[in-house]
């Protein structure tokens, strides 16, 4: 087909004479606006080229005329915040938990603190306001196994638990069905024995179970978790008598935690937080309502 | 020259009838139509998972990690992919007045060969395998599948236009063939891995680090520029002036904008990694190349919009129409919200949040899956021989319920996102982060609802959507001689 250029009624503009399954092409001019735009954007584009890192040669590259650098500019970042947050976390380092409370003001600032990095950093095993979750510690609760006061708790995340760090807190509890200590029906019978310490005991354990179970636990376990199931602190031991449960209260997992228990790992904080914010933590958790 | 040759599709007299392969289109349109169902089902699943976590089942085939690549495949390559095939050979018979090169077998072999590697990628990343490079997650064995399809399509287009019956290549032609040739060069730089055995699935990716990503989004942001634009923009210089029964609005434009833009995007890529280890004039010319881009992504915008001018009326009549030309605000809108968000300190508010998800969906579906309805709703009746859509009424319906699906979509994750990248940043006047990952999460928590109803009023549409093809398919055939003239026109 040979070009035939014709005029478009509509517009009066002629078309390029081509045609293709009936469609054709007017040859309008570029627009204006669009052809200026595009050049002002190339022009900018050229002006953000001259001005920052841009165009590579063989050895470097072009570093623009501002010096910029995306790591200068994160160095200059974290410095800013670093001397905002030193303004008051000076003084948290500088002072005593004793002295901490004693100054209103001081204690507010800690306790801020200790919220975000508490947001940042724990939440998310021990949950929203230390409300804590299966295996992970209530901290709102006060069933501590480590110890709930200030200091205990400034330790705890210093060196944190079964960590592997120096100064760690440590413990293991014998894995008495996986290892034999105790036979499987021994273990049934200790489970419903540690029922009855937090005042629920199951239903289908009789009362030779129970007396049995009694026995084993005196001689096995009393040693860690007192003669009561009052727990020890020394070695992180829960207190079975008490009605907070760190892995839950079912006698399949109590079953389970006798036979082959979980010990839970803690990370030791002191390498990746400082003094200051290990210390305001340490009295936001206390104060999330299980300090002693 | 009287008015009636300029707006009917009158063509030269006695021009010889050629027998064009339209079977092989009637089957990419039915393939398009049900992947859009599964990638839009899939999609509003995601979202109630994102919502509501308790969705994932706690199986491993219904987590968000392995459905997300089903997704997104199943959007861009099943549904995207099949309109693409579909219509380039539709297209390419019709500008070349030619039947398809290479034999009806060859066509047949593309279309079911695509179509096996859709369900084996959609099946290997529900079962687990991944080369976790997105949007281009199948196994090295199914990449070297698709190559030889790719190829082969390829060798059916050029084909195609080699021994066309009209002296000049037409505009959608040339979108087509860019989308062909450099989604192939993609693919193959992209996917340069490393198989660990002869038998097994698993394959390493062959360069490492900075380089991998740059590599990796080199790939992914050219398949946005030449899969799902440029590929796309070829669908629209055809269906839209077609439906609109007006002649291209500037041929000088198609030219500049098709070149700039070619040119330009391949380059574009590294905006996708500001901020990270990446070198700083790496990220300075992503961020100069995406701003040189706006303008040429607006050529197709102006060609596509001024095309109706002289036909504005017939969006009040014919709801396909509309489809298109609402596709074309769309893309207008989202290249000009990429360029935007290329620029270093916007990418710092928004890299990472929910208003990227915004910004690809305001480009799926408002321009890729809306050109794809309005060439579909052209189409139907035109490949089955029908006068029109079974109902045009459920065509506005469909337009209206899929709108509204966007709007819902878009400005949920506007509002999201930029809450999330300002919440992240926000330090309290001690030097401490304000708020905890977990709080920015409650606080998108709404917003993730309301993409999910944007995203099933979507899927409604395209229900309606079905449902029409599917009437209009089955329906009675017109009588010959009224039948509509689009369908013979060519060979009359």
């Amino acid at each position: 087909m040979t070009t035939h250029i014709e005029k478009d009624p509509h517009s009066g503009t002629e078309t390029t004479g081509h045609v293709w399954d009936g469609l054709r092409e007017l040859n309008t001019p570029l627009p204006k606006w669009w052809l200026y735009t595009w050049l002002a954007c190339i022009v900018w584009a050229f002006g953000l080229m001259l001005l920052y890192p841009s165009l590579p040669y063989f050895t470097g590259y072009w570093h623009g005329l501002l010096g910029y650098s995306t790591r200068t500019e994160v160095m200059q970042d974290v410095a800013k915040i670093a001397g905002q947050r030193a303004l008051v976390m000076d003084k948290v380092a500088a002072a005593s938990f004793e002295q901490i409370r004693a100054t209103p003001a001081l204690l507010a600032e800690a306790q801020t603190a200790g919220r975000t990095s508490f947001a940042n950093n724990c939440q998310p095993c021990h949950g929203a306001g230390g409300g804590g979750r299966p295996g992970y510690p209530a901290l709102a609760a006060g069933a501590w196994l480590w110890g709930g006061r200030l200091e205990d708790i400034q330790q705890t995340l210093q060196h944190g638990i079964r960590s592997g760090a120096e100064g760690a807190r440590d413990s293991q509890m014998p894995r008495f069905g996986v290892d034999g200590v105790l036979k499987p029906e021994e273990i049934v019978q200790v489970a419903s024995f540690v029922m009855t310490l937090y005042g629920t005991p199951r239903r289908e354990a009789s009362a030779e179970t129970v007396a049995a179970g009694a026995a084993l636990f005196a001689d096995n376990c009393a040693a860690c978790h007192g003669e009561k199931g009052q727990g020890n602190r020394e070695f992180g031991a829960p207190a079975l008598a008490s009605r907070t449960h760190l892995y839950g209260d079912s006698f399949e997992i109590v079953q389970g935690q006798i036979t082959n228990p979980h010990m839970g790992v803690m990370p030791a904080w002191g390498g990746k937080l400082d003094p200051a914010t290990i210390k305001s933590l340490a009295i936001y958790v206390h104060d999330l309502g299980g300090g002693e | 020259m009287s008015d009636a040759v300029l707006h009917g599709a009158t063509l030269p007299a006695r021009l010889p009838r050629v027998d064009y392969n339209e079977a092989v289109v009637r089957k990419f349109m039915i393939a398009a139509m049900f992947w859009a169902v599964v990638a839009f089902c899939v999609g509003c699943y995601l979202a109630a998972e994102m919502s509501w976590p308790a969705f994932n089942l706690g199986y491993e085939f219904t987590n968000f990690g392995r459905l997300r690549p089903v997704h997104t495949s199943a959007a861009i390559f099943a549904f995207g992919g099949s309109m693409l095939f579909g219509t380039a050979m539709y297209v390419v018979q019709r500008t070349c007045r030619a039947r398809l090169f290479g034999g009806s077998a060859l066509a047949d072999f593309i279309f079911w060969g695509y179509q096996f590697f859709i369900v084996m990628a959609a099946l290997s990343y529900v079962m687990g395998f991944s080369k976790s490079r997105e949007y281009a997650e199948p196994e090295w064995h199914l990449d070297l599948w698709l190559t030889l399809i790719w190829v082969l399509f390829a060798v059916v287009f050029i084909g195609t236009l080699i021994k066309r019956a009209e002296p000049h290549i037409y505009v959608a032609n040339w979108f087509y063939l860019a989308f062909i040739l450099t989604v192939a060069v993609l693919h193959l730089g992209n996917n340069l891995t490393v198989p660990v055995s002869f038998w097994g699935a698993k394959s390493y990716a062959l360069f490492s680090g900075t380089q991998d990503a740059m590599i990796q989004w080199w790939y992914g942001h050219n398949a946005v520029g030449f899969f799902l634009t440029a590929g796309f923009l070829g669908m629209m210089y055809y269906f839209i002036p077609k439906a609109a029964n007006r002649p291209v609005y500037s041929y000088r434009l198609s030219i500049f904008h098709f070149w700039s833009l070619i040119f330009l995007y391949i380059w574009a890529g590294p905006h996708h990694l500001e901020y990270t280890a990446l070198p700083d004039w790496t990220q300075t010319l992503g961020m100069a190349f995406s701003i040189m881009l706006w303008m040429p992504s607006w050529g197709g915008m102006i060609n596509g919009l001024m095309t109706l001018s002289g036909a504005w009326d017939k969006l009040r009549t014919d709801p396909g129409l509309r489809f298109s030309v609402t596709a074309v605000g769309f893309y207008g809108m989202s290249t000009f919200e990429g360029p935007v968000m290329s620029i270093r300190p916007v990418n710092a508010l928004s890299h990472y949040t929910d208003w990227g998800i915004g910004h690809v969906h305001s480009g799926s579906l408002g321009w890729v899956a809306f050109i794809s309805f309005g060439a579909l709703y052209y189409l139907i009746p035109v490949l089955w021989g029908r006068e029109r859509m079974y109902s045009v009424k459920l065509i506005s319906w469909h337009y209206w319920i899929a709108t509204l699906g966007i709007v819902f979509y878009i400005t949920s994750m506007w509002v999201a996102g930029i809450m999330e990248g300002l919440m992240w940043r926000a330090y309290d006047s001690q030097g401490f982060l304000q708020y905890s990952f977990i709080e920015s999460i409650a606080a998108v928590h709404p917003f993730l609802v309301i993409r999910l109803v944007g995203g099933l009023c979507f899927l409604t549409g395209a229900l309606l959507m079905a449902f029409n093809m599917i009437m209009t398919i089955i329906g009675p055939r017109p009588a010959l001689n009224a039948m509509p003239q689009a369908a013979f026109v060519a060979g009359e």
